[in-house]
C-alpha cells in the first residue's frame, strides 16, 4: 500500500469511529459551529466533534503542527476532506479566523503572534471579525479613517466600522487603522489586532434585507491597543489587508462553502413546478433557464477543483481569487434567483419578524450580498482587467 | 491555473510553433480565396500526422502514438487560435476513435499515418442530435444494401472513406463507406467559416459484409466515444478561437485611441473585457477536466463533455462578438481578421451540439 492509501484507510478508521452520528447530517447556516469564548454548542455532538478534531489539528488540517494545525500535505488534506465529505461529516469549526486571520498570519505575523494566536484559531477559543469597511470606506478600502495615535507602548484607537459581521459575538477583531496620517493613503494604514472586550469598544447590529442580523456598524473610543499587536510593521498594512482578501474571496467563491449551501435547482424546481406528461418539467421556459444555468454550475465546479489542485501542488490563488470571487457569487445569485421563480408563490411567502435563513427568500436576499462582500463584483473586474489584462 | 505535465507542455509548444509558421491565420485566408475545394492543405496534414498528431487517439499497435485526448485537445486549442484548416476534428479524433473501438485496426492505421482521411455522419436534421438515426442497411447475401441521407459532413470532400451509422435488423451498426461508390450522391458545399461540408445521400448501396466494423451495443459504444471525444477536442478548438480574438481585441484596446486616450482606459469595455476573461478560465477548466475524464474512462466524462461543449460554445460566442463590438467599424471589414474568428465560432457551435442541445442532454439526465 501507499502512503496515501494508508493515511486514506487511517483516516476513514478513525472518522467512522470519531465523528458523532449527529455531525454527518447536511448543515445549514444555522447549523455552523464558529467558537469563541461565548460559544454555545448546539449539542453535546457538535463540542466533541470539535474537540476531537483539534486535538489532531484537523480544524486546520495543512497549518503547520507547531500553530495548532495537522501538518497535513495538499494530498492528504484533499483525502481527507474526501473522506470527511464520504460520511456527510460537517465541519468542526468554521471561522474568520481559519479563512482570513489565519493565513495573513502564517505570512506575515511574527513567530511569537503566531505561537499566540494560531492555536487558539485552531481550538475555536477565539472568534474573530474583520474591521476594514467604514462608512466612506467600502471600495475604496485604502481610504478608511479609522484613526490610531502613537502613545508610547499603545496605540490610540479612534473611530467607526460599518458591516463588521457577527462583531457582536466576536472575541476579538483584526482592524485597518490609519496610523501614518501624513502618509500617502496607502501607506499609512496598520493592520492590528485587538480584544472586541477592550474598553471603548462598542457595537450596534444592523439588519439584514433577509431579517437577519449578522453585521454590525462597529465605534472605537480612545481604545488602547498594545504595540506588539501590529501584524507587520507600521504603515505597511495594506499588503496585508489585500493577502487577506484573496483568501477571503477565494472563500466565498467556493460554493461548496456552508454560506451558500441551499437545495439543487433542480430538485427545486422538480418538485415545485413538476413534470409534464412527457417527463419535462412543465414550465418550458423556467427549464431553459435551468438548463443554460446548469452548465454554467457545473462548468464553475471544474474551476473549482482546479483551483484546489493549483493550490495543493503548492501554488498562491493570488489574483485569480477575483475571478473565483466574481463567478462564483454571480452564479449563486442566478441559482436563487431562479429557486425564487421555480417556487412561486410559496417562495414569496415569507415572515420577515420569524424568517429562517434556511428559507428560499431569505437565502435568496442574503445571497445578493455575496457579489458586495469581500469586494464588490465591479471591482473584482477592476482588478482583473488592471492586473491581469493590463488594460487602462 | 491548469497544471500541465513535461509531456502537456512540450505538445503544447511544438503544436504552437508549427502551426505558427505553417498555418497561421494567414493560410486560412489564401486557402479561402483560392477557392481550394478541399478546404485544406493535403501537404500539410501529412506532415501533422507525421508528428503523431492524427494518431493521438489510436493506440502504438495501429501505428498511433496513444498520447490520448488531453494531447489532442492541446493541439486542437492551438488550432483554434489560428483557424488553421484540417481534418484533425472529424478524421484524426472522431472517425480515429470510432475506429479504433471498433476494433477496425487497419483503417485506424491509414488515418494515423495520414495516408487516408475518414470523415464522420454524425447527422441528419438541421441541427445536431435533433432526432433519430433513420438511414437504414438491409442485410442482403453476404452484405448490405444502404438508404438514407446525412447532413453536413465535415471533410467528406476528398474523403477515402466515410463512417455511416445506420439501422439494422440488429440496431445500430457503424459501416465504412467509400464515398466514391456507385449510389452514394454528394452535395458539396462551402461553410460559412470557409470550410467544405457535404450532404450525402445513399440509394441502394451495395455493401459487403466487412463495411460493417460495429454494431449492436459495440456500434452504440464506439459511436458514443466518438462523440464524446469529438466534441471535448472540438471544445478545445473553440476555446483556442475565443482565447486568440480576445487577445487580440485587449491589444487593439491598448493601441487604438478616441477622446485623446486608448480605449482601454474607459471601465465600459475593461468590465468586458474583464469578464469574457473569466468565461474563458472557467470554460478552459471545464475542457481538461472532461479531456483527462475521457482519458481515465471515468463515468463522468460524457457529462463533463457536453457541459465543455455547452460552455465552449457560449464562451465563443461571447468572446468574438465582443471581438467585433470592441473593434468598432473596422472588425466589419473582411480585411481583419477578426471577422474569421467569428465565422469559425459559428460553425464549430453548430458542429456536434450547440449549447441547448447538450444542455437538453443535461435536464434529461436530472429528471427534468
Ligand atoms: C453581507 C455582508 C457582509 C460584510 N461583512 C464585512 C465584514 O465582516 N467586515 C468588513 O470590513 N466589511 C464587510 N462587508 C462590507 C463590504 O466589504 C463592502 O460592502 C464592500 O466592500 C462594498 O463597499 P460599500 O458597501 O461601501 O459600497 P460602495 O463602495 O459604495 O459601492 C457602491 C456601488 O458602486 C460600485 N463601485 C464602487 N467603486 C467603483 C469603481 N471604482 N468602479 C465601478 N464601480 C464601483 C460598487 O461595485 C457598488 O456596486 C460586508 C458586506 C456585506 C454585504
Ligand atoms: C456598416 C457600417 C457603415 C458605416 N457607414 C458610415 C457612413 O456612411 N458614413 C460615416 O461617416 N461613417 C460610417 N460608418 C462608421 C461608424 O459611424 C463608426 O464605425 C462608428 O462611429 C464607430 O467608430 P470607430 O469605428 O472608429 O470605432 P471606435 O470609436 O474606435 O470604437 C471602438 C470601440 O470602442 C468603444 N468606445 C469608443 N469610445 C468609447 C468610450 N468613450 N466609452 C466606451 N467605449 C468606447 C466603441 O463603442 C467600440 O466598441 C459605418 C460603419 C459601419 C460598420
Amino acid at each position: 500500500m501507499s502512503d496515501m492509501q494508508d493515511f486514506r484507510a487511517s483516516t476513514r478508521a478513525w472518522l467512522e469511529e470519531n465523528c458523532p452520528q449527529e455531525m454527518r447530517q447536511p448543515m445549514g447556516e444555522a447549523d455552523v459551529c464558529w467558537g469563541g469564548r461565548n460559544w454555545v454548542f448546539q449539542s453535546d455532538a457538535q463540542q466533541l466533534w470539535l474537540e476531537r478534531m483539534a486535538v489532531r489539528g484537523w480544524t486546520v488540517p495543512t497549518w503547520p503542527e507547531a500553530y495548532g494545525g495537522g501538518g497535513l500535505t495538499g494530498d492528504e488534506d484533499r483525502v481527507l476532506r474526501e473522506e470527511m465529505q464520504r460520511i456527510h461529516a460537517r465541519p468542526p469549526l468554521q471561522s474568520f479566523g481559519i479563512w482570513m486571520l489565519g493565513p495573513a498570519l502564517l505570512q506575515f505575523g511574527s513567530e511569537e503572534q503566531k505561537r499566540h494566536y494560531l492555536p487558539q484559531i485552531a481550538r475555536g477559543e477565539i472568534r474573530w471579525c474583520q474591521g476594514y469597511s467604514e462608512p466612506g470606506a467600502g471600495s475604496d478600502l485604502a481610504g478608511v479613517q479609522t484613526k490610531g495615535v502613537d502613545r508610547g507602548d499603545y496605540f490610540e484607537v479612534s473611530g467607526q466600522k460599518i458591516w463588521t459581521s457577527y462583531a457582536d459575538q466576536a472575541d476579538w477583531i483584526f482592524c485597518l487603522v490609519r496610523t501614518e496620517p501624513d502618509a500617502p493613503k496607502h501607506k499609512g494604514i496598520s493592520f492590528l489586532l485587538f480584544d472586541m472586550a477592550s474598553e471603548g469598544v462598542s457595537t450596534k447590529p444592523i439588519k439584514l434585507i433577509s431579517g437577519a442580523s449578522p453585521f454590525c456598524e462597529t465605534f472605537f473610543d480612545a481604545v488602547k491597543v498594545p504595540k506588539e499587536q501590529i501584524v507587520g510593521e507600521r504603515g505597511k498594512g495594506w499588503s496585508i489587508a489585500k493577502y487577506l482578501l484573496t483568501h477571503e474571496r477565494e472563500m466565498i467563491g467556493s460554493t461548496d462553502s456552508a454560506l451558500f449551501k441551499s437545495e439543487s435547482v433542480v430538485d427545486a424546481a422538480r418538485e415545485a413546478v413538476g413534470l409534464d406528461a412527457t417527463g419535462r418539467l412543465a414550465d418550458p421556459l423556467l427549464r431553459a433557464r435551468i438548463a443554460d444555468f446548469l452548465v454554467d454550475e457545473i462548468a464553475f465546479k471544474a474551476e473549482l477543483d482546479r483551483a484546489k489542485a493549483w493550490a495543493r501542488a503548492g501554488n498562491q490563488i493570488g489574483v485569480e481569487s477575483a475571478t473565483l470571487k466574481y463567478t462564483g457569487t454571480e452564479l449563486n445569485k442566478r441559482r436563487q434567483e431562479i429557486n425564487m421563480e421555480s417556487g412561486g408563490f410559496d417562495a414569496v411567502e415569507w415572515d420577515f419578524a420569524n424568517a429562517q435563513s434556511d428559507e428560499k427568500a431569505s437565502l435568496w436576499l442574503r445571497s445578493k450580498g455575496n457579489s458586495i462582500e469581500g469586494g464588490t463584483s465591479e471591482v473584482m473586474l477592476s482588478i482583473l482587467s488592471k492586473a491581469v489584462l493590463e488594460l487602462g | 491555473m491548469q497544471i500541465f505535465t513535461e509531456e502537456q507542455t512540450m505538445v503544447r509548444d511544438m503544436a504552437a510553433g508549427f502551426l505558427e509558421e505553417k498555418a497561421p491565420v494567414s493560410a486560412l485566408r489564401r486557402l479561402r480565396d483560392e477557392g481550394a475545394v478541399l478546404g485544406y492543405d493535403k501537404g500539410l496534414m501529412g506532415e501533422m500526422a507525421g508528428m503523431g498528431w492524427f494518431g493521438m487517439l489510436i493506440g502504438e499497435e495501429a501505428g498511433g502514438v496513444d498520447m490520448g485526448a488531453v494531447a489532442a485537445g492541446l493541439v486542437a486549442e492551438e488550432m483554434g487560435r489560428r483557424l488553421t484548416a484540417s481534418p484533425f476534428l472529424s478524421s484524426g479524433v472522431l472517425a480515429a476513435t470510432a475506429l479504433r473501438d471498433a476494433g477496425a485496426l487497419d483503417w485506424a492505421a491509414k488515418v494515423a499515418s495520414g495516408a487516408a482521411v475518414v470523415a464522420f455522419a454524425a447527422d441528419e436534421h438541421g441541427k445536431h442530435e435533433a432526432g433519430p438515426i433513420t438511414t437504414r442497411a438491409e442485410a442482403s447475401g453476404n452484405g448490405f444494401v444502404l438508404n438514407g441521407a446525412k447532413r453536413f459532413v465535415s471533410d467528406a470532400v476528398g474523403a477515402d472513406r466515410v463512417i455511416v451509422p445506420a439501422m439494422t435488423e440488429e440496431g445500430l451498426a457503424l459501416f465504412l463507406v467509400d464515398p466514391a461508390q456507385d449510389g452514394v450522391t454528394t452535395r458539396a458545399f462551402a461553410t460559412v467559416d470557409s470550410r467544405n461540408a457535404a450532404d450525402l445521400a445513399f440509394e441502394d448501396v451495395q455493401l459487403d459484409g466487412a463495411a460493417r466494423i460495429a454494431s449492436g451495443e459495440g456500434a452504440e459504444a464506439a459511436m458514443a466515444s466518438a462523440l464524446r471525444t469529438g466534441r471535448a477536442v472540438a471544445a478545445a478548438d473553440l476555446c483556442g478561437v475565443a482565447k486568440e480574438a480576445s487577445e487580440r481585441t485587449l491589444a487593439y484596446l491598448k493601441e487604438r485611441k478616441q477622446f485623446g486616450i486608448t480605449i482601454a482606459s474607459f471601465q465600459a469595455l475593461q468590465h468586458r473585457a474583464a469578464d469574457l476573461y473569466t468565461q474563458i478560465q472557467t470554460t478552459e477548466a471545464v475542457i481538461a477536466a472532461a479531456l483527462a475524464a475521457i482519458d481515465a474512462g471515468d463515468a463522468e466524462a460524457e457529462r463533463l463533455s457536453r457541459v465543455a461543449k455547452a460552455k465552449a460554445n457560449k464562451t465563443a460566442s461571447l468572446a468574438v462578438r465582443e471581438a467585433v463590438q470592441m473593434h468598432g467599424g473596422i472588425g466589419m471589414t473582411d480585411a481583419l481578421d477578426i471577422g474569421l474568428f467569428m465565422k469559425k465560432a459559428r460553425v464549430s457551435i453548430e458542429y456536434l451540439g450547440d449549447s441547448a442541445c447538450h444542455a437538453e442532454w443535461l435536464l434529461r439526465e436530472a429528471g427534468l
